[in-house]
């Protein structure tokens, strides 16, 4: 399956602000019950939103009027923490989030996430805290993250958000979905497991 | 040239280069479970691709299971349909299949090991964050997302950037009442959750070659808890004596074979890891998780910190996590009252974990409040521990006593927190929801603790607890 060109992705921004915010917040293990993906936009921080919306005058941002058909995520430090389950990023992709920047992303989460092609871009700390501020004074505000120049814009503000040289290789390439090239040249699969003692036979 | 075990079994693996810089990696065993795997079988199907080598790709059911009546079909329609998802992909590709009728069935991450199917030098792979675990074998074992569990049935590969390599060197003698489960979570707690982000840990040191195998899968385990997705221990005799004679160990003069070369792939002494860090076991003390994140712990006579006693960048977690749990900085730990307790998951739910949780209840009643259940890691576990009568002392203690699976840790099953209930558990994510209850609040401890815990009705330093004099 061919998959898309991923190098820039523009809209407005959702701000989710606090470290490790791990895989189960993102999407409670009970909507894993499923053998599809389909309908986990709904659900997608579905406890959180149940905790922020208890709160007077409390509402989370993933429910606020203003933020809805925002297709970036700003996020702190080691989110997707926790539970590999590939239903968070799908859950975010199918609310609408079509790119996500943050200060650091846990490992799981950030490969499963480039898998279906969904660019999570790294900043610094002190350019986030200014995206996050823009994104939060001015919902409308419209931010633009080139995924291939490595950088994101919005109002006033141009700074730098990296990506690894091999997500950003298969997202720009539309190489992302890996299955295809890993079927290529099977030869030399076939000759590196006929080298491995286990399966050559001890 | 000197190299770690990372090093010589990932270079064994590689087939090449991929045009992005990832390398790809030959996958020498695929556990597979009901929860990650049917939208990969799904697109296998879609793009026509069949399963690449079936002989090497292992399933069973966990998560879903219900542990108190497992009769077919299952009272949630949605675990019933997954189970039958599961059984008829692993019928249509030639896929084994571990299920209750088999005996058989358990975790992945404790039977892959029990059958013999986790061995020192192979590539492992499980769409599950807890296939960290097959490390203390001296294997690399990758947790991965659907995306990937589609790569590897298809073609056996995994396309992958290799981490560096961290040693963990944990030196010096335990002190009595303190576990495995209390190394990781001082790891954990000490290095931070997300300090092995781009690393596997190489776990070493005296106090970690003198662990059971049983241990050195706790403290694997919990590898991502400490944001790395890879950890191992270097395979030695222990491994060995652990593998000979299971089902899917080499056998005979090939076992001996096999030893020789499993013995090889451990790291060389003067070989080069990206860093070291060193602990002092004697330093380590029954440790529990106060927090929503599994490096908010504290030793069980410690108190719970305010915001203003950590580094700036972990204030607001701390704050958010007090506030969450209704807990007050400087409290101490001790004494906190709990409503549930739970021994089981893939962290702390072998043989070994439920005789030292025995040993504590043996004698003694679970506290009036407290509903307490212990879920075997495996139904070979449990028939182990039954036979060894350890049932008989739980029940008699006032714990369920329950079938193989996932349970309380996740709760995907009817086994769950109500409300605002504090669980002492032995499994490894405190996380928000994690057990079931949006608002439900979970105590990481080793299974001893949560025994201890079980019997007070509250976080009790297991040191203490008295020994009837009948079992002493």
């Amino acid at each position: 399956m061919s998959a898309s060109k991923i190098t820039h992705v523009s809209g407005r921004a959702i701000i989710l602000r606090g470290d490790d915010i791990d895989t189960d917040r993102i999407i409670p293990a009970r909507f894993l019950k499923a053998i599809t993906f389909e309908g986990l936009g709904d659900h997608v921080f579905e406890d959180d939103r149940l905790e922020a919306g208890r709160r007077i005058g409390g509402v989370h941002p993933f429910d606020a009027p203003a933020y809805q058909g925002a297709q970036l995520l700003f996020v702190n430090a080691n989110f997707g923490c926790g539970s590999s389950r590939e239903h968070a990023p799908q859950a975010l992709m199918r609310w609408g989030i079509r790119a996500i920047v943050g200060q650091s992303f846990a490992e799981i989460f950030f490969g499963n996430s480039v898998m279906i092609g969904l660019p999570c871009l790294t900043a610094a700390p002190e350019d986030l805290a200014q995206l996050m501020d823009l994104a939060q004074s001015d919902p409308a505000a419209v931010f633009s993250v080139d995924v291939a120049g490595e950088r994101v814009s919005g109002g006033s503000l141009d700074v730098s958000a990296t990506i690894p040289a091999s997500a950003k290789q298969s997202l720009v390439t539309g190489e992302w979905d890996a299955t295809g090239l890993l079927l290529e040249r099977y030869e030399e699969v076939t000759a590196t497991a006929a080298r491995l003692p286990y399966i050559a036979g001890f | 040239m000197a190299q770690t075990l990372f090093q010589k079994v990932w270079d064994l693996h590689a087939v090449r280069t991929l045009p992005n810089g990832q390398t790809q990696l030959y996958v020498g065993l695929h556990l597979v479970h009901e929860v990650t795997s049917p939208q990969a079988f799904d697109e296998l199907r879609t793009r026509g691709w069949t399963v690449r080598a079936p002989e090497r790709t292992f399933a069973t059911v966990d998560h879903i299971v219900p542990t108190a009546r497992q009769a077919r079909p299952f009272l949630d329609l949605m675990a019933e349909s997954m189970t039958s998802s599961l059984e008829r992909n692993c019928r249509d590709h030639g896929i084994p299949l571990f299920d209750l009728p088999s005996g058989l069935q358990g975790i992945v991450h404790v039977i892959g090991p029990e059958l013999g199917l986790t061995q020192p030098g192979m590539t492992i792979c499980c769409g599950d964050s807890h296939t960290s675990t097959h490390g203390a074998f001296g294997a690399l074992a990758f947790g991965i997302g659907t995306s990937q569990v589609r790569d590897v049935l298809a073609s056996q590969c995994l396309a992958v950037m290799p981490p560096k390599v961290r040693r963990i060197d944990v030196r010096g003698t335990l002190g009595p009442g303190v576990y495995a489960k209390d190394v990781i979570l001082t790891i954990i707690g000490r290095l931070g959750v997300k300090a092995g982000s781009g690393y596997a840990y190489e776990y070493a040191g005296d106090a970690i070659e003198r662990m059971s195998m049983d241990e050195r899968m706790t403290i694997c385990n919990m590898s991502i808890e400490g944001g790395a997705r890879v950890g191992y221990v270097n395979p030695d005799d222990t491994t060995f004596a652990y593998l000979e004679n299971r089902r899917f160990a080499p056998a005979g003069d090939a076992f001996t074979r096999a030893r020789d070369w499993w013995r090889s792939l451990a790291s060389d002494p003067d070989a080069t890891w990206d860093d070291v860090v060193t602990l002092d076991a004697a330093s380590i003390g029954p440790t529990v998780t106060w927090g929503i994140n599994p490096g908010q712990s504290v030793t069980v006579d410690g108190r719970l910190p305010a915001p203003g006693d950590v580094a700036p960048a972990d204030r607001d977690g701390v704050a958010e996590a007090l506030e969450f749990m209704g807990f007050a900085a400087g409290q101490p730990m001790a004494g906190t009252k709990i409503d549930v307790a739970f021994i089981g998951s893939c962290t702390n739910a072998r043989l070994s974990d439920l005789r030292e949780a025995a040993k504590v209840v043996a004698g003694h009643h679970v506290a009036p409040h407290v509903r307490a259940l212990v879920v075997p890691g495996s139904q070979t576990v449990a028939k182990a521990a039954e036979h060894e009568g350890l049932d008989e002392i739980f029940r008699q203690a006032g714990f369920d006593w329950r079938g193989a699976g996932c349970s309380m840790c996740l709760a995907m099953n009817p086994d769950r927190l109500e409300g605002r209930e504090v669980c002492a558990s032995s499994s490894n994510r405190n996380f928000k929801g994690r057990q079931g209850s949006p608002t439900g609040r979970t105590l990481l401890m080793s299974p001893a603790m949560v025994a201890a815990a079980a019997i007070a009705g509250e976080v009790t330093d297991v040191r203490q607890v008295p020994v009837p004099e009948a079992v002493a």
